[in-house]
């Protein structure tokens, strides 16, 4: 990792992680007694043991010119092995409170442990540790190969990697120690959401500075979605998180906004995380993986273009339809319903547009596991959008908001779209990045793709099933005008679906264990014959000066 | 700026600019000169080729059209 580094990025990063620590020591100090100061302990350690690492390689030789020569793939190897270990833990927990839901027992008593702390662990462990890593590794990817220009440098990268994976951690140990902003998927507190923003727009210039290094005449489409994704949560991010610190010592903010606009606000940043994060970021992914593996250019370029800006127009005026029979005025809330309906033609676009590429490659779909993820993927991304649109409709939404009906469409979305697309480009680029033909067992990715899919459908008919019940029984009225059902008697209806849903959970997770031993073991087979995309590799190394390839390149 | 207008303001200006970009981002997408160019795009991501290029100016094919540059 530091053997990367020119010796200047090594005295950068050496200051940078001496920062850090001096942070970390500020936080713990004025913030002892409080969450802070343990979030102050975890960065100064975080900020010493990168200072032992880069000291400990410090007089290693430098990188050689021939670098230039090729990607630089370091960061998008270590995003993939952390995304998957965030999707483990993040699963792990995600299961551990679907059993909770079944038998309550299952908190053993502590707090940290608790359905209300573990629940944001999950989400955030999911979204933004496993989303998250495998987007920066990704993008860093994608960008590279269609510019056919080396990241500008060897620092930022890992900054960015690293940086936000501290964030992550900041994250998940905060919501343990019930530190939270209360607002959903932007849970972190003031001094977290800071880290995050100086992180994100290292970030944003990383990804502009690689493209202005462009070879191509054409940013490729892929780019223009990652690249919304980068910028629109920045936006999102800073404008959703401003707040007031009690004191400088204290973990607990209060939100700048307060009321209908604290929830409109909350809800245009969540809407859209949705869409920019989960939506915009995989869509990049999906328009270069897919294509890729399928050997076959996208069905339309244009309509890429046309759905792409579609999406970005749209979404951003959707958050409201969180909001249905809420204080915020009525006309604001059918703004966001009709945009979320018409937000149906630009994201069945991209599904269509991914399936109709795969025409005339129907037999590698048959016949490749990794690919079928993908396909999988754009089938889900049809799902779960024309389900959105459908549940965005207020009247839709009377029976559908506050029940079960809402968790199984996020999983719809989360399972079936974001993390089969995940999948698939991680089973693509794993032999590529270190290159390998092939993963270690293609049988095992096929075993991946059924308790995935199995684990899918489970959960998702369990939810729908749960949900509708949960919202009619809510709504029933007896001959006498008073509702048919106690709130207990709800929780007796849903109690088999919550089993059928948390077994659902336990193969998605272990098709992910699967993931993880098909990984390492691709990875430490060595002795695989190696593909054409090890191209990148110099043909003719020059004769001077040159060392040879490192093993960790 | 009181309640009234901005709610003037969003109902009007918004339908207009958001009709105003659809037209011009089906305009960009459908224009035949860029044609080749998105042809182009679309395969660029096919080939074998894994390395940066990194002296040529910018990726050359005698038969791209660079009037637009």
């Amino acid at each position: 990792m530091v053997a990367q580094l020119t010796k200047n990025e090594r005295q950068i990063a050496l200051i940078i992680l001496l920062a850090m620590s001096v942070c970390g020591l500020a936080m713990g100090v004025v913030g002892h007694g409080d969450p802070l100061g343990i979030h102050g302990a975890i960065v100064l350690l975080a900020g010493i043991a990168g200072m032992f690492g880069v000291i400990s390689g410090y007089y290693a030789p430098e990188p050689g010119e021939d670098r230039l020569d090729r990607y630089f793939d370091d960061p998008s190897r270590m995003g993939i092995i952390l995304a998957m270990a965030w999707v483990v833990a993040g699963l792990f927990v995600g299961d551990w409170i679907a059993w909770q839901l079944v038998n309550p027992n299952l908190t053993f008593d502590a707090a940290w442990s608790s359905f209300g702390r573990l629940r944001p662990v999950h989400t955030s462990g999911v979204i933004f540790g496993f989303g998250g890593n495998a987007l920066i590794a990704t993008s860093l990817y994608v960008v590279q190969r269609t510019s056919r220009a080396r990241l500008p440098d060897q620092l930022t990268p890992w900054f960015v990697l690293l940086g936000y994976n501290l964030f992550c951690v900041i994250a998940a140990t905060g919501y343990l120690m019930g530190v939270t902003q209360s607002k959903e998927y932007a849970e972190p507190e003031w001094y977290a959401d800071i880290w995050l923003d100086i992180v994100w727009v290292t970030y944003l210039i990383l990804y502009l500075r690689t493209l202005a290094r462009r070879k191509e005449p054409h940013i490729y489409v892929s780019n223009w979605y990652y690249l919304a994704f980068i910028v629109v949560v920045a936006i999102l991010h800073i404008v959703n998180s401003l707040a007031i610190p009690v004191s400088i010592g204290h973990a607990k903010s209060y939100s700048a906004f307060s009321g209908v606009q604290d929830a409109m606000t909350q809800w245009w940043y969540g809407h859209n995380a949705v869409a920019f994060f989960l939506t915009a970021g995989f869509l990049g992914m999906m328009y270069y993986y897919l294509p890729v593996r399928a050997g076959r250019p996208i069905f339309s370029y244009r309509l890429s273009i046309i759905s792409f800006w579609g999406i970005t127009f749209m979404y951003m005026w959707a958050g409201s339809h969180h909001l249905h029979y809420t204080a915020l005025p009525h006309w604001v809330q059918t703004l966001g319903m009709t945009f979320s309906v018409m937000l149906l033609v630009p994201s069945w676009a991209s599904a269509g547009n991914a399936l109709l590429t795969l025409n005339g490659a129907w037999h590698k779909v048959r016949d490749d596991a990794t690919l079928r993820f993908m396909m999988v993927a754009a089938v889900f991304y049809g799902i779960v959008t024309f389900e959105g649109s459908f549940m965005a409709i207020r009247s839709v939404n009377s029976l559908s908001h506050y029940t079960d009906w809402t968790v199984g469409h996020v999983h719809v979305g989360a399972l079936g779209w974001v993390a089969m697309i995940t999948f698939g480009a991680i089973y693509a680029s794993v032999p590529w990045l270190w290159k390998r033909e092939r993963m270690y067992s293609g049988r095992l990715v096929e075993v991946h793709f059924w308790l995935a899919l199995a684990g899918t459908v489970i959960y998702v008919f369990a939810m729908w099933n749960s949900g509708i019940i949960q919202g009619l029984m809510w709504r029933t009225f007896n001959e006498s005008g008073t509702l048919a059902y106690s709130f207990v008697d709800t929780l007796v209806a849903m109690h088999p679906y919550y089993i059928a849903r948390a077994i659902g959970g336990l193969l998605f997770l272990l098709g992910a264990l699967v993931a993880c031993y098909n990984i390492w073991m691709t990875i430490r087979t060595a002795d695989q014959p190696a593909d054409e995309r090890v191209a990148d590799r110099p043909v003719v190394p020059a004769l001077t000066g040159v060392s040879a390839p490192q093993p960790a390149e | 700026m009181d309640h009234d207008f901005t709610v003037w303001f969003s109902k009007s200006f918004g339908l207009f600019y958001l009709i105003a970009l659809s037209v011009i981002i089906v305009a960009y997408a459908f224009w035949p000169s860029n044609k080749k160019r998105f042809d182009e795009a679309a395969q660029s991501i096919l080939g074998d080729e894994d390395k940066p290029h990194r002296d040529q100016p910018d990726r050359d094919q005698p038969s791209r059209d660079k009037s637009w540059r």
